[in-house]
């Protein structure tokens, strides 16, 4: 087996060293009646690198990647260019192979990756400071939830319809089990979010309101009215970001006064991998800080003087306060939170912001050619790189025989709201730098064809 | 070249005894000091070409523009490569030698693993892609959910957690759902003393309240002292299996079916899984929840932290209230993804979604590349190799590091030692500090609580037995060190790339992201 070094030598000699007369006397402990005597019966034995490579490039081809077809979907997953070195830094085995830095001298590395992550996220959401990331966006999204009901010791958050449904849903199962008041709604099918609702549902026992910016229809939402409303009433702002790109556009969170920003950042060098492993942008104000779960990366100096980073703060976390802990969250999606810093190192504040202007200009020419296919209008009154377009007929049926005609044509609301039949003919229409006047071409005329 | 001197074509060698003076740079030749990027950038500079927008942005955006750009510097190519090439240089990594840190389980990692993950077909893939262009997709989660339910002998199993503390949530919840479905209401958990942080926290998390169980002089759970706390108020217990203490928990079976009898669910933190795939099957034990971290006994790669991925098996009595998504196999064979829109046909008890999107795909497709490398026969060496080596270890350095359950047996996957006999002033720490300098990334420290001074040694089964007695002979030389006094490890490391870091000060006054000096 070409993982396993010892030889059948190497382990007489080492069972001679302990003591024992057979490997199975090292599983003395294990009780006799559930010791498996031989390999598991029915499973297949090892197999060669080439079989296992043949295997799982076969169910591989199995696959439409987004690469190979044009490609409009996005509702909380993107797909943007990924220049070749980030890929191939991560993959350095210093990167790749080391675990969490928990003997700093000797994980400067990633520590100081972690220390410019979180600078590059702090700056980019607006925020004072920033975490070392989370599992990723919708789970950020609750833990941000929970973090606000700890500040304000109330216990029921107002969400915003534009809030991604999947973000909604996992904020929902964790309220269920923890007593937390949800108070949400579905999205209408509005140009602009009706930010003045969502206001007025804000009461004096509210911890929170939670708003995507932009949201899942594209829309973007008036953050400094919503934030100001909700900072009256003693609740906080938490604005959720899934596509961090738009940020190179349009103003962070943070400077229209959300006091909790996170997000997915997966749009940034992370390639889309059918939903993870992802990363969760965390940021917040200074002044909860202490309040923030998962890791965070501190400056300080060594016994020589010289600068250095540790994680810091530990006593937020569950290894140090157990029950008591701010949250229960161990990993950060570390390899994940290299590639984004890397990704964004490459592009400087001017190269994101060029990155998003470009994928608008997209955005804006697939909008200009949809309302050309009869039947078929823009919702949106404003947007970033995506945005929903309204068609005569069921969504979801048209993404499928778009899908046979081997275009990626958009993500329907079908899918994402099951049930809610007045979204039903709704579309979202994502682009990127790297969707091609010719791809939005395939996308008009192949509506054009499943509409017909 | 060099220049040919008195003694031929050698280099002259230099005079020893001259100690070397400060070089104008920081860096030691091969041991670079690197600032960071936003000391290197500059406002403006961009490593990647993106052609200007040929539209400008749409006249309703104008009032949400940014005022500018976001302030970070950018660096050329050349420069982002260099910059994190030399950053990489800082870290240990298994790559570079063993990371024995028990619990973690840091093994090697193939790299098939890693060319598999990549093919555009699962790197590529949308998650939100019609299913009929993601068949392949969805079958590698299904094939992956098929071994590990055999492996572990289990009814059903959730692949959407993210990692090894959200399967444990996973679990909880499943628990929760279970118990309100009989119209119970149970609140407390019970944890061992051994346990990962992560278990209390998460049963906090999950809004159960926790109850401590002590441990025997064995450093096992203490089965009399379970049972007594047992009642109606007892939602389950969470046990790891094998234990934090590197022993196999013999009275598993006992302790479920005492959990069972009195209303109560068994989950298992199965982090030390790797100790026993292919020998022992938790659902054999009575276990009705586990989770699996797949960057531990299935190879993924740690990448300095994460990403995890922790999918949980299940018993048929936990299945029912599994999370959603998962994908199920139709009689025609096909694999389809079941979501909210077919919950109620198909999984009506489930108690939602953990997480967007379907789980981590990206550490599946690794997992399952290394499932297939190794097969049924493969897997069972691995937990024998993996035991076999912390066996050799504990043996090996018994006489200068206590042992504390030594004496009572073999040890599983991961050698304890404590403290005891090291010389007056002188802790673990300083022990792990000396491994530094001796080459090697130090053991787990301090953990688990209950043995004083504890210094966890996981080697696993990718380590040769060559790099075995190499490490073994650089522990061995620290403890000696340690247990004479020898009053040079106080100030260990002194070759890394830094000497010990204030983390005090670092928590006193947080200093969490680069500001601008006054000046600069």
């Amino acid at each position: 087996m070409r993982y396993l070094p010892l030889t059948p030598a190497d382990r007489a000699d080492m069972l001679g060293v302990i003591g024992a007369a057979s490997v199975d006397d090292l599983f003395v402990d294990v009780p006799g009646e559930a010791r498996l005597s031989g390999p598991i019966a029915g499973l297949p034995h090892h197999a060669s690198e080439m079989a296992v490579e043949r295997h799982m490039a076969a169910l591989a081809a199995k696959n439409v990647h987004a690469g190979a077809v044009p490609f409009f979907l996005g509702a909380g997953a993107y797909r943007h260019h990924i220049p070749a070195s980030v890929d191939h830094l991560i993959q350095r085995g210093e990167f790749l192979t080391a675990y969490t830095p928990y003997q700093p001298e000797i994980a400067q590395g990633t520590l100081q990756v972690l220390f410019e992550f979180q600078t590059q996220v702090a700056r980019l959401l607006g925020t004072d400071v920033a975490n070392a990331s989370m599992y990723d966006g919708s789970t950020a999204c609750w833990e941000a939830v929970a973090m606000a009901a700890r500040i304000t010791r109330r216990g029921r958050a107002v969400l915003s319809g534009g809030l991604h449904p999947h973000y909604l849903a996992t904020v929902q199962t964790m309220a269920r089990f923890t007593g937390d008041v949800i108070d949400s709604r579905v999205p209408e099918l509005s140009a602009a979010p009706d930010d003045d609702a969502l206001i007025a549902s804000i009461t004096p026992d509210t911890s929170c309101v939670v708003v995507q910016y932009p949201d899942v229809l594209g829309r973007i939402p008036d953050l400094a009215k919503i934030a100001a409303a909700a900072q009256g009433a003693g609740a906080l702002l938490i604005a959720v970001v899934t596509e961090p790109v738009a940020l190179g556009l349009i103003e962070a969170p943070g400077k229209l006064g959300a006091d909790i920003v996170v997000g997915e950042g997966q749009a940034l060098g992370v390639g889309l991998q059918f939903g993870g492993p992802y990363l969760g942008l965390f940021g917040c104000r200074d002044k909860y800080v202490r309040q923030m779960p998962g890791r965070l990366c501190g400056q300080t100096v060594d016994a020589e003087g010289k600068r250095g980073f540790v994680l810091t703060l530990s006593t937020r976390e569950q290894h140090i306060r157990r029950e008591k802990a701010t949250s229960n969250i161990c990993t950060n999606a570390g390899l994940c939170a290299l590639a984004f810093s890397i990704h964004m190192t490459l592009l400087g504040g001017d190269g994101l912001a060029r990155m998003a202007r470009a994928s608008h200009a997209r955005a804006r020419q697939a909008a200009e050619r949809l309302v050309k296919v009869p039947g078929v209008s823009v919702l949106n009154s404003a947007y970033v790189n995506e945005f929903t377009v309204i068609l005569p007929s069921d969504a979801r049926e048209a993404v499928r025989r778009m899908a046979d005609r081997q275009v990626l044509g958009g993500v329907s609301l079908g899918r994402l709201y099951p049930g809610a039949d007045a979204l039903a003919n709704a579309l979202l229409v994502a682009t990127s730098e790297c969707t091609t006047v010719e791809d939005i071409e395939a996308l008009g005329q192949a509506l054009e064809g499943v509409l017909a | 070249m060099n220049a040919p001197n008195k003694a031929g074509w050698r280099p002259a060698m230099g005079d020893a005894e001259v100690t070397a003076s400060p070089t104008a740079s920081g860096d030691k030749a091969l041991m670079l000091e690197e600032p960071l990027i936003f000391e290197l950038g500059r406002p403006g500079t961009c490593g990647v070409d993106i052609d200007e927008a040929d539209l400008p942005p749409m006249d309703a955006l104008a009032s949400f523009l940014r005022a500018a750009p976001p302030a970070l510097p950018g660096l050329t190519e050349p420069e982002a490569v260099r910059h994190y090439t030399r950053l990489s240089r800082q870290n240990y990594a298994i790559d570079l030698g063993p990371f024995p840190l028990g619990s973690c389980t840091m093994k090697h990692n193939p790299r098939l693993n890693e060319k598999v993950a990549r093919l555009p077909g699962f790197a590529d893939v949308h998650p939100l892609a019609p299913q009929q262009t993601v068949r392949g997709a969805l079958e590698v989660i299904n094939q992956l959910a098929f071994w590990l339910i055999e492996l572990t002998g289990m009814h059903g199993v959730a692949m959407s957690p993210k990692a090894g503390a959200h399967g444990e949530l996973c679990g909880l919840l499943c628990i929760k759902a279970a118990i309100a479905a009989r119209g119970e209401d149970r609140h407390v958990i019970l944890v061992p003393e051994s346990a990962h942080g992560t278990n209390p926290a998460t049963a906090a998390f999950a809004g159960f309240s926790v109850e401590s169980i002590p441990a025997t002089a064995d450093g096992r759970v203490d089965l009399a002292a379970l049972k007594a706390k047992l009642g109606p108020q007892v939602a389950g217990v969470m046990i790891t299996n094998p234990n934090t203490c590197g022993l196999f928990e013999r009275d598993m079976k006992a302790i479920s079916d005492a959990v069972h009898a009195a209303g109560g669910y068994v989950y298992c933190d199965g982090a030390n899984f790797n100790a026993v795939v292919g020998k022992v099957r938790p659902g054999d034990l009575g276990i009705d929840a586990m989770h699996i971290n797949l960057h531990k006994t299935f190879s993924t790669p740690h990448g300095g932290g994460g990403p995890g991925s922790g999918p949980v098996v299940l018993s048929a009595a936990l299945s029912p209230f599994g999370p959603l998504p998962f994908t199920a196999r139709r009689a025609d064979g096909s694999v389809v993804l079941i979501e909210e829109e077919d919950a109620e046909a198909e999984h009506p008890q489930s108690f939602g979604r953990m997480a967007a999107f379907h789980g981590q795909m990206g550490m599946f497709t690794r997992a399952l590349a290394y499932i297939l490398s190794h097969g049924a026969d493969g897997l069972k060496q691995v937990a024998e190799d993996a035991v076999l080596n912390a066996n050799y270890v504990l043996r090996s350095l018994e006489d200068v590091l206590d042992a504390p359950f030594g004496g009572a047996g073999p040890c599983m996957h991961e050698a304890l030692f404590s403290d005891a006999g090291l010389a007056e002033g002188f802790s673990t720490i300083d022990i792990a500090k000396g491994l530094i300098d001796e080459g090697f990334h130090p053991m787990t420290v301090y953990f688990p609580l209950v043995v004083h001074g504890a210094m966890l040694v996981e080697p696993t089964e990718t380590e040769s037995k060559a790099g075995l007695d190499r490490f073994i002979g650089s522990l061995r030389h620290v403890a000696q060190r340690a247990r004479a006094g020898d009053d040079s490890l106080h100030g260990a490391p002194h070759f890394a790339p830094r000497r010990r870091l204030d983390e005090t000060l670092a928590a006193r006054k947080p200093v969490l992201v680069w500001k601008e000096q006054a000046g600069e």
